[in-house]
C-alpha cells in the first residue's frame, strides 16, 4: 500500500490566464482528411477512435480533402458562406444595439457560426431543433425573418413573444427550432423525448439536441444521454465546446474525461468530434448522424470543437479570466476564413466578391434593423400591451389571473 | 354501478384516456410490464402495447423532461413519479419548463402533460415516502394541481387532466388508495367497495378541474379540506356534533374560490387542514383568501391544522398525522372562539 499522506484537492486551471501568452500546444488537431468516414449502421464499439480525433475537410490550402468532402456544391457552399456572413453582421449590429441601450442584452456567435449554419443544412423540413441561445444560425439558415429575431430581441409590439422573454430566447415550431429556456440543459433530455414522440408516432421526424461545454455537467445532459440510448431515439446530440463556459474553462466540466465526445461512449453512442470551425465538415458529420436517425439507427453524439471568439455575452468582459489574443492563436481559425479561402480556391469566389457581400449583407440587416425599430426598441416605441403578460400562462384564463389583470388596471 | 378502489378508478382513467386518444402516452419507474408499484398500470402495457406504455430509466427529470419533449411534439404524455418525495430531480423540468413553455413561447408550443404521484402520510412512510409537496406546485404559475379523495373524483378528475391543455400536477394520496380513511389508525380499514364514493361509472366522464366540492353541508364552521383530511373532518364533525360544512378542494390550482367564499360567508368560521407542514403550506394560501374575501364576515380567526414543520418521522407517524381528534380540538375551539 502506497505512502497514505494527507490528500490535496485538485482544482482543473487552464494554461494560460490574462497576461500569459496563448498556448494551445497541448490541442492535438488531427490532418484534413485523416479520420475515416464509417457506414452509418457501424457498431459504435468500432468506432470509438472518432470520439477522440477531430474529423476535419478542409486543409491549410483551403482543399476539401478525405473521405467527409465532397457532399455539397459550390452553391450550396456560396449559401453556407452567405449564412454564417450574416450572422456574424446581425451579431455585430445587435451587440451595437444593445450597447446603445436598444435592448437589454445580447449573445454573439462569433466564431461559432458554422456550427449551427451548417447543421441546419443537414435537416429535413419538419425536423425540431432543441437549441441553446448561441444556436441562431439555425433561424438564418433557414430563412427565418431577421426583422421578425429583431423584434424579439427589442421586445417591441410586433415581438412574437409579446415581449416575455429575454432577448434572443427565440421560439418558432415553423422553423423546427423549440422555444428557448434560460435554465441550461434542460432542452437536451426534452429533444429526446421529442424523438421518441416521432417514433411512438412512426413518423420520419428527428431531433436535434444542443448544449454547451459547460452545461454537460447538468443532470439533464445524463439523463439525454441514458434515455437517448435506452429508447434508441432518433436525435442527434451535439455538443458545441467552444472552450468556456462564461468565465469557466471547459477543464472544470470535462474533468478527467478525454473529449466530451467520450462521454457518450458509455452510453453505447456512437460518438464523434468535428472540427467545429469548417463548414464542410460540420456539414458532413450532422448529415451522417442526421441520416443514422432517420433510419432508425438510434443517436449519434457530436462534440464540436470551437472557440467562443466573443464574450459569453453583453454582461461579460472575458479579459477578466482569458489572454485577450487567444482567440487569433485557436488552432482552428475562423469558420467564415476557411470557407471563404476554400471557395476562392475553388474559383467560385474572390476577395473581391467577399468584400461585396460583406456590404451587401451589411445592407439587409440595417434595413432589417430599420424595419423592426418602426415597432420599437426595448425603451422607446412600440411595445407589447400589459394585457399580455397576464395572457397565455394557461390556455384558458383561470379566475385569480382575471382579478389580478382587473388589479392591474390593464 | 360498480365500485372500484381508487388504483382500479386511476388505472380506468388511464384505459379509457388511451382507448379514446392514440396520442396519450403512459410512462415511469415500474409503471410497464409490472403494472406499477401500486398496480395503478396493471395491464396497459399488455393491452396497449410498448409504444404507449413503457418502464423508465430511474430518472425523474428524464422522465418529466422526455415527458415535456413528446407532449412538444404532439402527444399527451401521462407520467408517474413513483413517490412525490421524488419529484424534486424533476423540479426543474416542472417548474422552468413544463410551467412556462407556453408562456415563454407565446403558445408557438405547449405542454398537455400530467404527472401523477402517489402523495400523503398515513402509512408509516418515513421522510421519503409521506410527504405532501403540493405547495411546492401551487406557487408556480403555469401549473394546475389536483389531489382527488376518492375513486369517482380520482376517475374524473385524472381523464379531464389528460385532456386538459395544460401541465398538471396529479397528487394521489395513496393512504385512499385502498379505501377511505380517517385518521382511525386503530380501527381495521373499510374498502372502498363499501363507500358510496367507490362508485365508478364505467367508460368516459369527467370531474371538472378548478371545482371544489361540499362532502357535507353544515352551518357552524367551514372545512377546507383536500384528499386524505376529507374523511378526517367528516370523522371530526362527526365525533364533536360540530355542524361542520366540508369542502373538499379537489383542485388547488386553479382554485374554486367561489365555492369557499360562499360557505365561509354563511358558516362565518374556517378551519382549514392539510398533512403538508404548516409553514407557508397550501393552508397559509387559503387562510390569506378567506381573510381578504371574508373578513366581515368571520367571527373567529382562520384555524390552519397541518402537519408540524419537521420532516415526516416513522415511528411517530399518529403524532404527526393531523387526526380527527387534534382535528376535532380546532373545531371546538374555533366555535367557542
Amino acid at each position: 500500500m502506497a505512502d497514505a499522506g494527507m490528500l490535496r484537492f485538485h482544482v482543473p486551471e487552464p494554461e494560460v490566464r490574462p497576461g500569459g501568452t496563448p498556448d494551445f500546444s497541448n490541442v492535438t488537431i488531427a490532418k484534413a482528411g485523416s479520420v475515416p468516414r464509417p457506414e452509418i449502421d457501424v457498431d459504435p464499439r468500432d468506432i470509438r477512435d472518432l470520439a477522440f480525433s477531430i474529423i476535419r475537410v478542409l486543409n491549410r490550402a483551403g482543399e476539401a480533402v478525405g473521405p467527409w468532402a465532397g457532399l455539397l456544391s459550390d452553391d450550396e457552399l456560396l449559401e453556407g458562406l452567405r449564412h454564417m456572413m450574416t450572422l456574424r453582421s446581425f451579431d455585430a449590429r445587435m451587440q451595437m444595439a444593445q450597447r446603445q441601450g436598444k435592448t437589454s442584452f445580447y449573445m454573439q456567435h462569433l466564431g461559432e457560426e458554422a456550427v449551427s449554419c451548417a447543421f441546419r443544412k443537414a435537416l429535413a423540413p419538419g425536423d425540431m431543433n432543441f437549441p441553446t441561445y448561441r444556436q441562431a444560425g439555425l433561424l438564418i439558415a433557414d430563412g427565418y425573418p431577421m426583422v421578425t429575431m429583431m423584434n424579439q430581441i427589442y421586445s417591441n409590439e410586433a415581438d412574437p413573444l409579446k415581449g416575455r422573454q429575454l432577448p434572443i430566447m427565440y421560439s418558432s415550431k415553423e422553423h423546427g427550432f423549440f422555444s428557448i429556456s434560460g435554465n441550461l440543459a434542460t432542452q437536451y433530455i426534452q429533444a429526446v423525448g421529442w424523438a421518441m414522440a416521432s417514433a411512438i408516432s412512426n413518423d420520419s421526424k428527428i431531433a436535434a439536441a444542443w448544449i454547451g461545454d459547460g452545461s454537460t455537467a447538468e443532470s439533464d445532459f445524463h439523463s439525454a444521454l441514458v434515455f437517448a440510448s435506452t429508447y434508441k431515439a432518433p436525435v442527434v446530440l451535439n455538443v458545441v465546446n467552444n472552450q468556456w463556459a462564461i468565465s469557466t474553462f471547459q477543464g472544470i466540466a470535462r474533468g478527467g474525461s478525454g473529449t466530451f465526445a467520450a462521454r457518450g461512449l458509455g452510453f453505447g453512442i456512437p460518438s464523434l468530434r468535428v472540427d467545429g470551425n469548417d463548414y464542410l465538415a460540420v456539414h458532413a458529420v450532422a448529415k451522417w448522424a442526421a441520416e443514422r436517425a432517420r433510419k432508425n439507427l438510434g443517436p449519434t453524439l457530436v462534440e464540436y470543437v470551437t472557440y467562443r471568439v466573443g464574450a459569453h455575452s453583453s454582461s461579460d468582459d472575458p479579459s477578466a479570466y482569458r489572454p485577450k489574443a487567444e482567440s487569433d492563436a485557436w488552432p482552428l481559425g475562423d469558420p467564415i476564413v476557411r470557407l471563404k479561402n476554400h471557395l476562392i480556391q475553388r474559383g467560385v469566389w474572390s476577395d473581391q466578391r467577399h468584400t461585396q457581400a460583406e456590404a451587401e449583407i451589411l445592407e439587409t440587416v440595417i434595413a432589417a434593423q430599420r424595419e423592426a425599430e418602426r415597432h420599437g426598441t426595448l425603451h422607446a416605441g412600440g411595445k407589447p400591451s400589459a394585457r399580455d403578460m397576464f395572457e397565455g400562462v394557461y390556455a384558458e384564463m383561470p379566475p385569480h389571473l382575471r382579478r389580478q389583470r382587473q388589479q392591474a388596471g390593464v | 354501478m360498480p365500485r372500484r378502489t381508487m388504483i382500479e378508478a386511476i388505472r380506468d382513467a388511464m384505459d379509457v384516456s388511451m382507448a379514446r386518444d392514440e396520442r396519450v402516452i403512459v410512462f415511469g419507474e415500474d409503471v410497464g410490464f409490472f403494472g406499477g408499484v401500486f398496480r395503478c398500470t396493471q395491464g396497459l402495457q399488455a393491452k396497449y402495447g410498448k409504444s404507449r406504455c413503457f418502464d423508465a430509466p430511474i430518472s425523474e427529470s428524464g422522465i418529466v423532461g422526455s415527458a415535456i419533449g413528446m407532449a412538444a411534439y404532439g402527444l399527451k404524455p401521462c407520467v408517474e413519479v413513483q413517490f412525490a418525495d421524488y419529484v424534486y430531480p424533476a423540479y426543474d423540468q416542472i417548474v422552468s419548463e413544463a410551467a412556462r413553455l407556453r408562456y415563454r413561447s407565446n403558445g408557438d408550443f405547449t405542454c398537455p402533460i400530467v404527472v401523477r404521484m402517489p402523495t400523503g402520510g398515513g402509512i408509516f412512510g418515513g421522510q421519503t415516502h409521506s410527504q405532501s409537496p403540493e405547495a411546492l406546485f401551487t406557487h408556480v404559475s403555469g401549473l394546475k394541481v389536483v389531489v382527488p379523495s376518492n375513486p369517482h373524483d380520482a376517475k374524473g378528475l385524472l381523464i379531464a387532466a389528460i385532456e386538459d391543455p395544460d401541465p398538471v400536477i396529479f397528487l394521489e394520496p395513496k393512504r385512499l388508495y385502498n379505501g377511505p380513511f380517517d385518521g382511525h389508525h386503530e380501527r381495521p380499514v373499510t374498502p372502498w367497495s363499501k363507500h358510496e364514493l367507490g362508485e365508478v361509472a364505467d367508460g368516459h366522464y369527467t370531474v371538472p378541474l378548478g371545482k371544489a366540492v361540499i362532502r357535507r353541508p353544515g352551518a357552524a364552521v367551514t372545512v377546507l379540506a383536500y384528499g386524505t383530511m376529507v374523511f378526517v373532518a367528516e370523522a371530526a364533525a362527526e365525533e364533536t356534533g360540530i355542524d361542520a360544512e366540508i369542502i373538499d378542494l379537489r383542485t388547488l390550482l386553479p382554485l374554486d374560490l367561489e365555492t369557499i367564499v360562499d360557505s365561509v360567508n354563511r358558516t362565518g368560521r374556517c378551519v382549514i387542514v392539510h398533512e403538508a407542514t404548516l409553514t407557508s403550506g397550501f393552508g397559509a394560501e387559503l387562510s390569506a383568501l378567506v381573510q381578504e374575501h371574508c373578513f366581515y364576515q368571520l367571527e373567529a380567526p382562520v384555524v390552519r391544522v397541518a402537519g408540524w414543520d419537521t420532516p415526516y418521522p416513522h415511528a411517530q407517524e399518529w403524532d404527526y398525522f393531523p387526526g380527527p381528534a387534534r382535528l376535532g380540538r380546532a373545531l371546538v375551539e374555533t366555535m367557542e372562539a
